[in-house]
């Protein structure tokens, strides 16, 4: 008993139990993403808003400070003006038809059907297979000699081959393709959140609508999509950042081409910055990104903060 | 307003089913209960009627129709349900305007409706409100409103005070009950709560595996059983069964008393073997075996307190206890209503 009390008296050194208290500990927990985020998001942001105002290029190395000069050259710039009203068309083309499709995509997937569970796997194909594949095969199937889509709409007499259309190499038919393809990719995700929507909806409220008199299209439109707007909401402004600063696509089927009719802001300070070396006008002309992903991204902490109260 | 009746209604999924022949007529603004334990198909048969399931066989009536193939919003009945099924992104008064748009009625006349109906149910101060921000008191008036709104034939409740409280639930029965003589609407109200069924019902429906075992007024149903599983499932504690003479002796558990408080009437004799007694405050109820009888089978007797003494009735001792003859009920050997063994 007495070498138990004893124990008990020895004074604990003061840092024996400091992992016990919810401040140090949480804090230690949390240092590594601070790190990660400091490091690689908020210096190269730093560094891309200094080379903007600066006249640095890898040939000439300089960080002479020239204001806002090189904005005031890509504003003027045609290209580029067309470049940013892309990325708008973009984005919101691609975003517009993956939520049609992941509508009715989940629609046909609530309904029991023989298959049904592989038919589920198989959807999230497309944003499984990565990138690169996929637009490889895409690109195929745009080719303008070997296209399939072509081959199709001429072997069911709708075209003639005179009339077969050159996907990639006409520039309204081009930003079509990349935002299919986009659209293609998003699709899933569309999917698997309308899904995740629509089986919350308490079965209650829709037999109650049914009985209420609600037809299939007022069930839907008045009472589930308004039900499950938060949670589309939330996955629609992820897909807005994503393809926003997406550049993958039209990287690997169209290089921007042609004559810039699919060249989206990404891809743009990529070839500007990185592959021509003219860093200072591509940190700027990446830089435009930043209004549009600022107005995305408070949205997206008002909704949050919305869902919690 | 309009009779609700079914022929021979059977609803099966896949193989099993769930409701399985029931015939019932409820006549013009009546009020009947379906009451039944957990999973006896009494809230399928609720679906049948208001349309949102369709029965595998049998007909369907609303008045003089056969509404076996119209759609639910055709049918000019309205359903409360369980949860209430509140439409969380409106506000009250478009919750009870709801069912009046889908019918593409005036603007001016809903305006009307929803203000009789919001009146009706004394909650015209809520009705820029969300659901949300309603008790759960509140919520149900809301959701009786809208079903009331568009004056239907028949109203269908679907154990609309399971999620109240106690006491709340107590209030919620009466105010029902008035509500409907009040209205005057066919109901047809599902519960599994005898207490509810009782009070509530100008008679009851007792379904047991997709089977309507007995139709009956609260009185027809308690006192004139049809069969053991009617018998056992209303009154609590249950009526007590022992088998006799190859058929079964049933007699509920305030008529199981001592025999000297029974001196008027011929009776029947038992020798009680009391076990355990649970004083209750109005009543006790006693536990104990039989003598003669099968020892593992629980008998329970209630006693009002103030008859007996504690220290009359003596854990582990035997007592003479009786049944007045007119008291018993006798039932087959197949669990049916006998009518004297």
């Amino acid at each position: 008993m007495a070498a138990v009390a004893e124990s008990v008296i020895k004074p604990a050194s003061r840092f024996r139990f400091i992992l016990d208290r919810r401040d140090v500990l949480g804090s230690v927990f949390v240092a590594p993403a601070i790190l990660y985020v400091l490091l690689l998001v908020g210096l190269p942001f730093l560094m891309a808003v200094y080379y903007s105002v600066s006249a640095y290029t890898i040939y000439n190395p300089s960080w002479q400070f020239v204001g806002l000069e090189n904005f005031q050259q890509i504003v003027q710039d045609p290209e580029f003006r067309r470049t940013l009203s892309n990325t708008f068309i973009f984005t919101f083309g691609s975003q517009a038809l993956g939520l049609v499709l992941g509508k009715f995509g989940a629609l046909v997937l609530l309904r029991p059907f023989p298959g049904r569970k592989l038919v589920r796997a198989l959807i999230i194909l497309p944003w499984a297979v990565p990138v690169a594949l996929a637009t490889v095969a895409w690109q195929w199937m745009f080719d303008s000699l070997y296209s399939v889509i072509n081959w199709t709409l001429i072997a069911l007499g709708f075209i003639t081959r005179a009339q077969a259309p050159n996907w990639l190499g006409t520039t309204d038919l081009a930003m079509i393709s990349v935002i299919v393809v986009n659209a293609w990719r998003f699709f899933p995700f569309a999917v698997v959140i309308f899904l995740a929507g629509i089986t919350a909806v308490p079965q209650d409220v829709l037999d109650a609508a049914t009985v209420d008199g609600a037809g299939f299209w007022r069930r839907n439109y008045q009472i589930i999509v308004p039900m499950i707007l938060p949670i589309v909401a939330i996955g629609l402004i992820f897909g807005i950042v994503f393809t926003f600063t997406d550049l993958s696509i039209v990287f690997l089927m169209t290089q921007g081409g042609p004559i810039d009719a699919t060249s989206v802001l990404g891809f743009k300070g990529f070839q500007t910055g990185i592959v021509s070396g003219d860093v200072s006008h591509g940190a700027a002309i990446s830089l435009f990104m930043l209004p549009v992903l600022l107005v995305v991204v408070i949205f997206m902490l008002r909704f949050i903060r919305r869902r919690e109260i | 307003m309009a009779a609700v009746s079914t022929r021979d209604i059977v609803k099966k999924f896949g193989d099993v089913p769930a409701v399985n022949g029931i015939s019932l007529t409820v006549p013009d603004g009546e009020f009947m209960v379906l009451l039944g334990p957990s999973g006896c198909g009494k809230t399928t048969f609720l679906r049948i009627i208001c349309g949102l399931e369709r029965q595998t066989s049998g007909d369907l009536l609303i008045g003089d129709d056969v509404v076996n193939d119209i759609p639910p919003r055709a049918r000019g009945v309205a359903m409360m349900f369980q949860s209430y099924g509140l439409y969380p992104h409106f506000t009250v008064r478009n919750n009870i305007a709801f069912p009046l748009k889908t019918q593409s009625v005036p603007g001016a006349d809903i305006a009307k409706k929803v203000e009789w109906a919001s009146q009706l149910l004394g909650i015209g101060h809520l009705l820029d409100r969300r659901p949300r921000q309603l008790s759960g008191g509140e919520r149900q008036r809301v959701a009786l409103a809208r079903a009331l709104v568009r004056e239907p034939t028949a109203l269908l409740l679907d154990e609309p005070l399971s999620n109240l409280d106690a006491k709340l639930r107590a209030s919620a029965r009466l105010e029902i009950k008035q509500f409907q003589q009040r209205v005057g609407i066919t109901t047809v109200y599902v519960t599994h709560d005898q207490v509810e069924a009782m009070g509530m019902g100008d008679r009851i429906a007792v379904i047991d595996q997709g089977q309507v075992r007995q139709v009956g007024t609260p009185t027809e149903i308690y006192d004139d059983p049809a069969d053991r599983f009617v018998a056992t499932f209303v009154g609590t504690p249950p009526m007590n069964i022992v088998a006799r003479n190859g058929g079964f002796l049933g007699f509920r558990p305030e008529n199981f008393l001592p025999k000297e408080m029974i001196d008027d009437e011929p009776c029947t004799e038992f020798r009680f073997r009391v076990d355990r007694s649970e004083y209750l405050g109005s009543e006790r109820i006693v536990y104990g075996v039989l003598d003669g009888f099968d020892p593992g089978q629980v008998i329970t007797a209630k006693l009002p307190p103030a008859h007996v003494a504690e220290e009359s009735i003596r854990p582990g001792e035997w007592h003479p206890f009786a049944v007045r003859n007119s008291a018993l009920r006798h039932f087959d050997k197949d669990g049916k209503r006998a009518v004297r063994a």
